[in-house]
C-alpha cells in the first residue's frame, strides 16, 4: 500500500510510465541525437548554420506532418490493393509484434465484446456471434511491414464501411480510433477515407479458419492500403471521432498516415 | 578609376574558363548531402529487416532506430527528388548532357579503359570528359532515376501500383532499390578517390574554375 502513495491521483499510471520512458536517455535516443549532431557537422562544412539535435527532431516531425498531408492528397479511395491467387499465400504467415507470441493477448471470445463509441447513432456493443452473422468477404492481399518485409495472406471479414453504415457512424468524422487488448494499450487511428476504402475489413478469419491468437483473435482490422502497424489486432473498441488521439507507434515517431 | 576596374575584370575573367557552371556546383553539393542522408538512413531501415545475411554497423546509420531512420529518409527524399528533377531538366534544357556525356562509343570506352589501366589516362582538359567519365556519369544518372522510382514504388505500392509493376512486384522493387544503393556507394568511392587524385577537378566543382 505504501507504494501507491507515490502515484498522483487522477494520473493514468500507464501514461505516466510511457511519458517517463520518453525522457529516459536510452541508447536509441542518444543515437538519434548523435545523428543530429553529425548533420550539424555536415552543415557546418557547407557553411550553413549548425543544426542542433532538437531542432533537427522538430524539422523531422514537421516534414512527417507534411508527408501525412501529401499521402492524404494522393490517396485514391477507389485504388485497390493488388489481390493474389491462393497459391501466392506466404506459408507460414509471420507473427510479428513487439512481444513474443506467448505474451500476446489471450482474449476469451465468450466474454469479449466490441465496444462502439463516439460519433455513431447506435453505441451498442457487439458480441462475436453477432459479428459473425454479418456478411463477410475474403481478400488475398500483401501485408507490408514498416520494417520492409512483406507477406501475402488471406483474410475474411466484414467490410468496415458496411459496419460503419450499420451503426450509423458519422462518416464525415476524421478518424476511427481503435483500441486493443494488449496490456500496454495498443491503439491506432485510421483516417475516415481509408476506413471507408472497399478493402478495409473487420477480420474474423485467417485462411478460412477463425482468426488464431497469433493474428489477432478475436478481431483484427485489415487495411491493405496501410503499413502493418496500422492493422491493429486484438481490437476491443472503436471510436468515431474528429480528434487525433495518437497511436502506440505513431506517438513514437512512425509516420501517422503510413499509407501504401 | 572606372576604366581601371573594367580592365581588372577582363584580366581576371579572361584566362580562367568556367568549367563547372554555378547551377551544376550548387546541385552537385545539394545532391551529395541528400545522397549521404538517404544512404545512412537507408542503412538504418535495411537493418530492421535485412535482405541479406548482414547488417550495416550502427555507427554508420542515421536516426537511432527504425522510426528515426524513416523520418530522415522521407525528409531527405524531398531534397533528393526536387534537386534531382531540377538537375535533369536543366541538364537536358541547356544541352549539357548532350555536350558533355555524348557520344559514348564502345571503342572509345575500351580505349580509355586500356589507357586508365596503364596509367596513361590524363585529365589535362577538365572541360572534356573521357569515355570512362561519360559512361560513369551517364550510368549514375540512370541509377539515380531507378533508385527514386523503385523507392517511390515501395513507398506507395498501392497508389503507385504501376510503378511497382515496372519492377515486377514489391519485394523485387526492394532488391532493385538495394542494388542501386550499392552501385551509388561504389560510384561514390571511385568518384571521391579520383577527385582527391585530381584536386583541380574538386576545385572546379567548388569555385567553378
Amino acid at each position: 500500500m505504501a507504494k501507491r502513495s507515490f502515484l498522483i491521483p487522477g494520473v493514468d499510471k500507464r501514461l505516466l510510465i510511457k511519458d517517463s520512458i520518453k525522457t529516459m536517455p536510452d541508447v536509441s535516443r542518444r543515437r538519434f541525437i548523435a545523428g543530429g549532431a553529425s548533420l550539424g557537422a555536415l552543415t557546418l562544412l557547407t557553411g550553413c548554420d549548425v543544426i542542433d539535435s532538437s531542432s533537427a527532431e522538430e524539422m523531422l516531425k514537421t516534414v512527417s506532418k507534411f508527408n501525412d498531408a501529401v499521402q492524404d492528397f494522393i490517396f485514391n479511395p477507389d485504388a485497390l490493393a493488388p489481390t493474389f491467387p491462393e497459391s501466392a499465400i506466404t506459408k507460414p504467415f509471420p507473427f510479428n509484434a513487439y512481444y513474443d507470441l506467448d505474451d500476446a493477448p489471450d482474449v476469451d471470445g465468450a466474454d469479449w465484446k466490441l465496444e462502439v463509441r463516439g460519433l455513431v447513432d447506435n453505441k451498442k456493443s457487439w458480441t462475436l456471434p453477432e459479428l459473425y452473422k454479418l456478411p463477410q468477404v475474403t481478400q488475398i492481399t500483401r501485408h507490408i511491414c514498416v520494417e520492409g518485409w512483406s507477406a501475402i495472406g488471406s483474410w475474411t471479414g466484414t467490410p468496415m464501411r458496411d459496419f460503419l453504415k450499420l451503426i450509423g457512424a458519422n462518416t464525415r468524422a476524421k478518424y476511427v480510433w481503435f483500441q486493443c487488448a494488449d496490456k500496454d494499450g495498443y491503439n491506432s487511428p485510421l483516417d475516415m477515407r481509408t476506413a471507408l476504402h472497399p478493402q478495409t475489413q473487420m477480420t474474423f478469419k485467417y485462411a478460412g479458419e477463425i482468426l488464431p491468437r497469433a493474428y489477432g483473435f478475436p478481431m483484427k482490422i485489415r487495411v491493405p492500403t496501410k503499413l502493418g502497424f496500422k492493422n491493429p489486432k486484438y481490437v476491443v473498441s472503436m471510436e468515431v471521432t474528429n480528434d487525433y488521439k495518437g497511436g502506440y507507434w505513431e506517438d513514437q515517431g512512425y509516420n501517422s498516415f503510413s499509407g501504401s | 578609376m572606372s576604366s581601371l576596374t573594367v580592365t581588372d575584370e577582363q584580366v581576371s575573367a579572361a584566362p580562367a574558363k568556367v568549367i563547372q557552371p554555378a547551377w551544376v556546383r550548387v546541385m552537385h553539393w545539394v545532391n551529395a548531402l541528400a545522397m549521404i542522408l538517404m544512404i545512412l538512413s537507408g542503412w538504418q531501415i535495411y537493418n530492421a529487416s535485412p535482405l541479406f545475411g548482414f547488417s550495416f554497423p550502427r555507427n554508420y546509420t542515421l536516426g537511432g532506430w527504425l522510426g528515426g531512420g524513416l523520418l530522415w529518409h522521407f525528409a531527405a527524399m524531398w531534397l533528393l527528388m526536387i534537386n534531382g528533377l531540377a538537375y535533369l531538366v536543366t541538364g537536358f534544357a541547356t544541352g549539357r548532357f548532350r555536350k558533355k556525356l555524348l557520344p559514348i562509343t564502345p571503342s572509345g570506352v575500351l580505349h580509355d579503359v586500356r589507357a586508365a589501366l596503364t596509367f596513361k589516362l590524363g585529365h589535362a582538359d577538365l572541360t572534356v570528359y573521357n569515355y570512362i567519365q561519360r559512361l560513369l556519369y551517364a550510368g549514375i544518372i540512370l541509377v539515380g532515376v531507378l533508385i527514386v522510382l523503385s523507392g517511390l514504388g515501395m513507398w506507395k505500392p498501392v497508389q503507385l501500383h504501376w510503378l511497382v509493376s515496372l519492377f515486377g512486384d514489391y519485394p523485387t522493387a526492394r532488391y532493385v532499390h538495394f542494388f542501386c544503393m550499392a552501385a551509388i556507394c561504389a560510384f561514390l568511392v571511385i568518384h571521391v578517390v579520383l577527385a582527391l587524385l585530381v584536386p583541380k577537378s574538386l576545385r572546379a566543382m567548388i569555385i567553378g574554375r
